[in-house]
């Protein structure tokens, strides 16, 4: 009897694990979908080929190839790895010992294998990571936004992999000197091939064979405890990208960056007014919306699943002209602060029965303050610089919306351009019976 | 200078094949109405048929809409859609990155369905179908290098095209530090153009020039009327000679042909 504790030990925090990071899924689908509608449903077979070039294929992130480099490895690691965790996890409800060596302990000498050198990779990868963060303090790691928990947040996900990952290969270390030590064991038989954890044997030569058996089961349970502790640490990070780059690449805009949406409920506007004779039929019968955006209820869903898709890189900010020049905006904060007040806001309507109660607060003012906003270029840096296909410009763009359409807010050297616009047809003061002096 | 009004020939019963799309920096800012004469000689040396809208075109509301006015921009791009169709154009050239995108990419949604090129793909088309000759010499032993307007690079994915109409002179190309889909804004775009900027160490014009200035270049090539301004001014904050200078692709190409 006493022999099944360990298997129901091992399935009940599976179940845990399994039920806590569907909730927390759940809540961030529910979040995003707070947002606005806006199709992109079309182009199925482009939005999937930007997606294996993009995410799985890691298209943008080797245009910085230090940094693109070690997250590949890091990456190729993350996803080789996990199928050891199938086995792991075959082994935790059974009570087996790495149950697939019987089946296929050809492929299996040759996977645990590879799952060892690419532990050790991904352990240097993530410990060079650590260093331009905390030792070479690289600008883009370190800007104002980074301060307090975003800091904090990312270096303790390099803690858990290189935790993760030292646990993997000391578990390995002390199987195979149980294996090479004790042959006559009949739980720990030859399995496996250890390139890396082969090196750890001589720290492990004087132990017996309960210590060593010790040491296994604990690096063993601490990993897969370690693994399951990480899924829902997710929730509450930046490290959401693992699973949300994917969505993010798919539904990523496809157009010209360049191009701009029209509100169309506007359109109709124009055209009435434009009408002289007054027969444009207005088809629109959309609802009457705020134009722009104030707060994440206003943003499209797609700018909400962007928030949460960030790593806070900060590739963004780094070719923004207007941070690079000294001024607050930042690109990376833009979506940051998204995120926060999402998450703030969720909170609010969660306690108050699904039905936002108000706050006093919102996304622009109390997050985003109008100075970061007027001075973007739009010059797309930071749209081109993302990774994993962020588009900060278009938040941006929805709060000048805001601020002209809604709350006539320009600063005042725009409300003179577009006034001389309205009224001669330039942004300038010029007549525009004037517009062809240059050609005498 | 020989200009045709498209109202003109309508009127004589004529159809130019291709607008011209001067712009409100073409039409009334002095550095911008170089370039826009430049570009007129270079048309008239290679016997296009264009015509200019005069002074029927107005804005084509990019700064509104950068600056979130999407009603005045809707405005502005319905008025000349209706113009341009009423004339049945079917092709616009311009010089202007902020025009060129904003027609392109802005008003096939309100209606106005056109052939929109910008300047520099013009006359790599000249070039190509040999209408345009680019003589040796003029701009021997120079280094020149390109700035990437934004709406034109990273907007619209043009980088190669400007940089194959530089590469026809016997000239030295140079690249910034930050150049093609990384290239550094002019700090002109998004409407900054027509503000002050907000409060920062420096301004972004000056960030390029120092790149530009790096690769000890004898001309900045540029391919749009803002960022022309934006790098003049502040290349002349920089150096006191003007052994650099800034110049748009249609003019090196005026000076290259003497016109």
């Amino acid at each position: 009897m006493i022999s099944y504790i360990d298997n129901i030990l091992f399935v009940t925090f599976l179940v845990l694990t399994i039920f806590l990071f569907s909730n927390n899924f759940k809540k961030i689908l529910n979040n995003i979908r707070l947002g606005r509608a806006e199709n992109r449903s079309d182009k199925t077979i482009l939005r999937l080929k930007n997606m294996f070039r993009v995410a799985f294929g890691q298209g943008k992130m080797i245009r910085r190839p230090i940094a693109g480099i070690l997250h590949l490895i890091v990456y190729i690691g993350f996803i080789i790895i996990n199928i050891e965790l199938l086995e792991i996890i075959v082994d935790g409800i059974f009570g087996t010992h790495r149950i697939f060596s019987q089946y296929f302990p050809g492929l299996y000498n040759i996977l645990i294998g590879s799952f060892e050198i690419l532990a050790l990779l991904v352990l240097i990868s993530v410990i060079i990571f650590w260093i331009r963060r905390n030792i070479l303090k690289i600008k883009r790691f370190l800007k104002d936004e980074m301060r307090g928990w975003p800091k904090l947040d990312a270096d303790l996900i390099l803690y858990f992999e290189i935790i993760l990952m030292s646990l993997f290969l000391t578990m390995n270390g002390a199987d195979y000197t149980i294996q090479l030590n004790y042959p006559e064991n009949d739980i720990y038989v030859r399995a496996g091939s250890f390139p890396v954890s082969q090196f750890l044997v001589p720290i492990f030569q004087d132990f017996n064979l309960n210590h060593l058996m010790l040491i296994e089961r604990i690096s063993w349970w601490l990993h897969i405890l370690g693994i399951f502790i990480f899924l829902n640490y997710l929730y509450y990070s930046k490290h959401l990208h693992i699973l949300l780059a994917f969505p993010n690449t798919y539904y990523a805009n496809l157009e010209s960056k360049g191009k701009f949406k029209n509100i169309n409920s506007i359109t109709s506007e124009v055209k009435l007014m434009l009408d002289d004779n007054n027969n444009y039929e207005d088809n629109d019968d959309s609802e009457i919306e705020t134009f722009g955006a104030s707060d994440v209820t206003e943003l499209s869903w797609i700018q909400l699943l962007n928030a949460y898709s960030c790593t806070e890189c900060g590739r963004c900010t780094s070719e923004c002209p207007a941070n690079l020049s000294g001024k607050k905006l930042s690109p990376r904060k833009i979506m940051m602060d998204t995120r926060d007040r999402l998450a703030e806001f969720s909170k609010n309507i969660k306690g108050n029965s699904e039905e936002y109660s108000g706050d006093g607060k919102k996304l622009l003012g109390d997050y985003i303050s109008n100075e970061e906003i007027w001075a973007c270029t739009s010059c797309n840096a930071c749209v081109e610089a993302c990774p994993i296909d962020i588009d900060p410009l278009s938040i941006i763009m929805s709060m000048r919306q805001y601020l002209v359409l809604e709350k006539s807010a320009a600063p005042q050297d725009l409300n003179n351009m577009m006034n001389n616009i309205e009224n001669n047809g330039a942004p300038w003061p010029f007549n525009q019976q004037d517009r062809t002096n240059w050609i005498n | 200078m020989k200009v045709k009004i498209f109202s003109d020939c309508v009127k004589e019963g004529k159809h130019p094949e291709i607008l011209f799309w001067v712009g409100c920096s073409g039409s009334f800012d002095e550095r911008a109405k170089k370039i826009t004469k430049a570009f007129v000689k270079i048309l008239n040396d290679a016997n296009i048929d264009f015509a200019i809208l005069g002074n029927e075109e107005s804005c084509s509301g990019d700064p509104a809409k950068r600056s979130g006015n999407e009603f005045l921009f809707q405005m502005q791009a319905i008025g000349n859609i209706e113009i341009m169709n009423s004339y049945n154009i079917k092709k616009i050239v311009t010089a202007c990155p902020h025009c060129f995108n904003t027609i392109k990419n802005e008003y096939p949604g309100l209606g106005g369905k056109y052939e929109v090129l910008h300047h520099t793909e013009f006359l790599k088309s000249l070039i190509e179908n040999g209408k345009l000759k680019i003589p040796n010499g003029s701009f021997k032993g120079k280094k020149i290098t390109y700035h990437d307007p934004c709406y034109l690079g990273r907007a619209n994915n043009i980088y190669e095209i400007p940089r194959d109409i530089l590469k026809k002179l016997d000239a030295e190309l140079v690249e910034m530090k930050s150049c093609k889909s990384k290239g550094l804004c002019c700090g002109a775009g998004g409407a900054q153009m027509f503000k002050e900027p907000e409060k920062g160490n420096e301004d972004v014009k000056d960030i390029r020039i120092k790149q530009a200035l790096e690769t000890n270049t004898d001309i900045i090539a540029a391919a749009c009327p803002f960022c022309n301004t934006m790098l003049s001014d502040g290349l002349k904050d920089k150096v006191s000679n003007d052994s650099t200078s800034v110049m748009d692709i249609s003019q090196i190409i005026e000076k290259a042909k003497g016109l």
